[in-house]
């Protein structure tokens, strides 16, 4: 039974997309038919991040209106066997997608795939909405810092409330907590939100922590899910969340400050 | 951290537990809120107006809740009148 993933925040610019790519390409990476869909109509980034940009020919929006076959419009991954994204349309057109149109999209690919990664836009518009709606487990992307935290208790608020299996009394929709771009250093130095602090405001289930890294730019950069950058921490932390996506027991790592030479201690090394 | 930084972050209070703090303030707030029913703003609103056909009062002069206790629902009004 193909499962339904939403990568959400409220917030823009936590980090939706590169965890959408980075978990996406490690359930393929373990074997898992995965599909990773943009639902970022009109602002299209998922090709980006993935390095396929120059591939895609139709999109989301193509599918639904009929004017391209699914298999068409799914692009294949070059790197990793079982993996395809689905890219979003770059119309303006604010109702292109339609809650029957994607529907009747995601019943296509779940014929398809095991894991239909949803890559939501920020907000809490129809794209938004619609990438949460028929969702059978959530990832929120929350960095720790105030706007992010409270717009992620926005977005559980209506993970509650009105997605699909909310609305038909279905088991609610499982909730986990990756949090991004996180600093141990600065938490140490009581400048900065911590996991427990998080966990305790939002209480959900922690999936993973992500360290800020040098290597989600570089990645970026190149168009390679960082997940495949498995020498660097955030590499290794998607990887761990992933594994725990999936039920394994993984211990958190990246949480401490990592230890520092003596120089580096007394004139401050850059990170 | 450098040695600089050790003397000069010496005494100050760390912002990360205001952040806290004010965030469990707003959450707490805002769930509230949520689980109330989506009409209660039109209620509130109509309930002023009918009030002010026969006393002036502000629109902040009327507070509408809706408690849930089991399976029973209170709805409480609180209606401020001004001094006569």
């Amino acid at each position: 039974m193909a499962k339904i993933l939403v990568v959400t925040s409220g917030k823009g610019g936590v980090g939706k997309t590169t965890t959408s790519a980075a978990i996406g390409t490690g359930l393929a990476m373990r074997g898992y038919k995965t599909v990773i869909v943009d639902f970022d109509v009109g602002l299209r980034n998922l090709d980006l991040i993935m390095g396929c940009e120059r591939r895609v020919v139709y999109d989301f929006v193509n599918v639904i209106n009929g004017e391209a076959s699914l298999n068409q419009a799914l692009i294949k991954d070059k790197r990793i066997e079982n993996l395809s994204i689905l890219a979003a349309s770059q119309t303006r057109d604010k109702d292109a997608l339609t809650q029957e149109g994607v529907e009747k999209v995601l019943n296509e690919l779940r014929e398809q795939f095991d894991y239909i990664v949803c890559d939501s836009p920020a907000g809490i518009e129809k794209g938004a909405y619609l990438a949460m709606y028929f969702a059978d487990e959530a990832i929120v992307v929350t960095n720790p810092e105030v706007s992010s935290v409270r717009d992620s208790d926005r977005m559980l608020g209506l993970l509650a409330s009105k997605s699909r299996r909310a609305e038909k009394g279905e088991e609610s929709v499982k909730e986990h907590l990756l949090l991004t771009r996180y600093n141990p250093e600065r938490v140490s130095k009581g400048e900065m939100l911590s996991v427990t602090d998080v966990e305790e405001i939002l209480a959900i289930r922690l999936l993973g922590v992500i360290p800020e890294s040098q290597a989600v730019l570089k990645a970026s950069n190149q168009g390679i899910p960082v997940i495949l950058d498995d020498i660097s921490d955030a590499g290794q932390a998607y990887s761990d969340a992933v594994d725990r996506l999936l039920g394994k027991d993984v211990a958190h790592r990246f949480l401490e400050v990592q230890k520092k030479g003596i120089i580096q201690r007394l004139f401050g090394g850059r990170e | 951290m450098s040695l600089m930084d050790f003397f000069r972050n010496r005494n100050k209070p760390a912002t990360a537990s205001v952040a806290k703090e004010r965030l469990q303030i707003i959450v707490a707030h805002e769930r509230g809120q949520r689980s109330q029913p989506d009409y209660l703003p039109q209620l509130q609103q109509d309930l002023v107006e009918v009030i002010r056909k026969y006393v002036k009062i502000d629109q902040t002069d009327v507070q509408v809740a809706l408690e849930n206790q089991g399976s029973c629902s209170i709805l409480e009004l609180n209606i401020t009148l001004p001094d006569r």
